[in-house]
């Protein structure tokens, strides 16, 4: 079952405040879904043990690191990787503690979901807010409010909905598409790979279910061409000697030969003669497939210049205004000089160029 | 209609982007040579992201002097093929020059000591970016890992410190004498690797198919016996029909009994199994954080 070759992939992020269940949550999808390998159940039974826990921890099949185990708390993100017959799963685990912030970011950044937990007994808190702000923020397509602990609040269908009432307001103030709300217990694995006896009430998926068939990266082949030129390639060889392609990763859009294209900021015209990936041409390629583009002309073209269709040119300004999020522990210092990575942001809706 | 890549077309644009980027950033980068299947899969996307120059770097392989000669036969038909230049950095020689002890006893093992070997080349060729093929569903502390990875002068890495890293934005910016490790198959899980190698094809040495071979059992992992090798009064040399799951030291290398002799038979075979592929390496097993420790201290 595990072995299609043609199998989608989903890249979701849990996060949630510190004792929200996160990684039981996650112990218990990979638990299910049997994706927990012998030798490291063993491994954290033994750990459990070791650390005076009475049940096995399942939060030890992620915090992997020394300084994690001994405090209990996740301080980076780790990544969990498992498969279902319909999807392969990439999982960012995140820490929720506030100074990890920038960790959590790093694993929201290339998310298509963000599970966010709340516990029913507390309901919506700070931390739920700051995480679906962060949600908003990142443009992740799809967010799953996930109401944990419902065992300890007798699956109550009405504290269930007054959260998610309560949610769907900070859901549209924060612009956020696609919430999905679920009642789920996660020490027992209610809803989250079983459909659960104890919530008749709810008429939706299983967590599982949902993961299984949410939209992932829905239509950004069908946005504007940005192919940012990352690499010239050009052989030192004789068999090759005119060769010269420009190699990037396709941030959006549909690129065929053929097409007439502007090379910014120059404003150069070409027509596409030719797109490669390795030995093998192509007809066209589109986001975010990696490969190599040759025009018609000679042009003029080097690491940092972008490549797009000319009848669907982005716009240009030597002054732009965005909001900065400041990830250092020391304070951002007004007429400093500081140096800005200038790229694409890949897998968001509308992708822009940075100036320095 | 809207199109979607396949899982395995979506890891080898990622690994590609990362590789170009490598290439891009750092004046002096090098490719982490194994013999094993993640490095093999490793170099043959760089042969597809700078396809038809050559992979603008060398290779570097860090040998034991504890390898499989089927490893090392595989190497240098690779290297030949692929045109590039190959490195070894050799444990023997850093023993021999004393630069580390050899461990003693039955439990001796090379692949602590490769570290210093492996910190020393890169010093001596003045790398600053070396590729790995490790991924993050191997282990626990491989799970932490940023794609671009900082190490300090001394090759150190500090995971409660690590940068930010946000959507494809890597950050190659260092001081001098600093390098990083860059893992650009990160993402890849153990099947991922398998089924890419059928797609495409990839040749693989032949230990990764089943054959008959010297094996001993030593705490529930079947070994290769090797003449180098301590045996312990209880334990007996036997024939069977093993093939490698990971390819590493022979000394720390468990082997898996098994008939597949083809990739098919070993996916079938992977599906099934209930153990991780680092279940049978002892070098896992000293302690709980043998890999985060050996990580901080420079180790692959």
């Amino acid at each position: 079952m595990n072995g299609y070759l043609d199998m989608e992939l989903l890249r979701f992020t849990t996060a949630g405040s510190v004792d929200d269940g996160k990684s039981t949550l996650i112990g218990r999808l990979l638990y299910d879904s049997k994706s927990i390998f012998e030798d490291q159940l063993e491994a954290v039974k033994t750990a459990s043990e070791r650390l005076g826990n009475e049940e096995i921890n399942l939060a030890l099949l992620t915090d992997g690191l020394r300084a994690e185990r001994e405090q209990g708390i996740t301080i980076d993100v780790a990544y969990r990787y498992f498969a279902t017959p319909k999807r392969k799963f990439i999982i960012a685990d995140t820490p929720g503690h506030i100074e990890y912030t920038r960790n959590m970011v790093t694993g929201a950044s290339t998310a298509d979901a963000a599970i966010i937990l709340v516990d029913a007994r507390n309901g919506i808190i700070e931390q739920t807010k700051r995480h679906s702000y962060v949600a908003s923020l990142l443009q992740i397509d799809n967010v799953i409010l996930a109401v944990n602990k419902m065992d300890l609040v007798g699956f109550s269908e009405d504290i269930f909905n007054e959260i998610k009432s309560e949610y769907t307001l900070i859901a549209k103030k924060l612009n956020l598409k696609n919430v999905h709300y679920i009642p789920i217990s996660a020490r027992d694995g209610d809803n989250v790979v079983n459909r659960s006896e104890n919530t008749p009430w709810y008429k939706g998926e299983t967590l599982l279910c949902l993961l299984e068939t949410l939209p992932v990266k829905d239509g950004i082949d069908k946005l504007p061409v940005r192919f940012p030129v990352q690499y010239v390639i050009r052989p030192q060889s004789d068999k090759f000697h005119d060769y010269r392609a420009y190699a990037g990763r396709l941030a959006s859009g549909r690129i065929k030969t053929g097409d007439k294209v502007t090379i910014l900021p120059s404003f150069t015209e070409s027509t596409v003669k030719a797109i490669d990936e390795a030995d093998k041409p192509l007809n066209e390629a589109f986001a975010p497939q990696s490969v190599a583009i040759r025009l018609n002309d000679n042009v003029d073209i080097s690491r940092g210049d972008m490549i797009v269709k000319s009848d669907n040119l982005p716009s240009l300004d030597a002054n732009i205004s965005l909001m900065v999020c400041w990830l250092n522990h020391r304070p951002l210092s007004i007429g400093a000089k500081y140096i800005i990575r200038r790229t694409i942001f890949l897998f968001a809706r509308h992708p822009f160029l940075f100036e320095h | 209609m809207s199109s979607k890549l396949t899982h395995l077309k979506e890891l080898e644009s990622e690994s590609i982007y990362v590789l170009r980027e490598v290439a891009a950033q750092f004046e002096k980068p090098v490719l982490l040579f194994s013999g094993g299947k993640d490095s093999i899969v490793m170099a043959y996307l760089a042969y597809k992201a700078f396809y038809p120059a050559a992979i603008p770097f060398p290779f570097l392989h860090i040998d034991t002097g504890h390898n499989f000669e089927e490893t090392i036969a595989y190497r240098d038909e690779l290297i030949k093929k692929l045109g590039v230049k190959l490195i070894v950095g050799s444990v023997q020689e850093s023993i021999d020059n004393g630069r580390v002890v050899e461990e003693t006893g039955v439990n001796a093992s090379r692949n602590k000591l490769q570290t210093v070997t492996l910190l020393d080349a890169l010093a001596e060729h003045k790398f600053d970016a070396a590729l790995g093929g490790a991924r993050r569903d191997e282990e626990k502390a491989r799970a932490k890992e940023r794609f671009f990875s900082h190490r300090d002068e001394f090759g150190q890495w500090d995971p409660k410190n690590q940068r930010p890293e946000l959507w494809n934005i890597f950050n190659g910016r260092k001081q001098l004498g600093e390098h990083f490790r860059i893992f650009p198959l990160s993402n890849w899980t153990e099947m991922d690797i398998w089924q890419y190698i059928l797609q495409e094809n990839i040749e693989l040495p032949s230990l990764y198919y089943t054959h008959e071979r010297e094996v001993f059992e030593r705490d529930g992992i079947w070994l290769a016996y090797y003449p180098f090798m301590q045996l312990k009064p209880d334990e007996v040399i036997m024939r069977k029909r093993i093939r490698c799951r990971t390819i590493g030291d022979i000394t720390c290398t468990g082997v898996t009994i098994s008939e597949a002799h083809s990739l098919e038979d070993i996916i079938n075979e992977i599906a099934a199994s209930r153990v991780t592929e680092r279940g049978g390496r002892s070098d896992d097993k000293r302690s709980e954080a043998a890999m985060e420790d050996r990580k901080k201290a420079g180790y692959f």
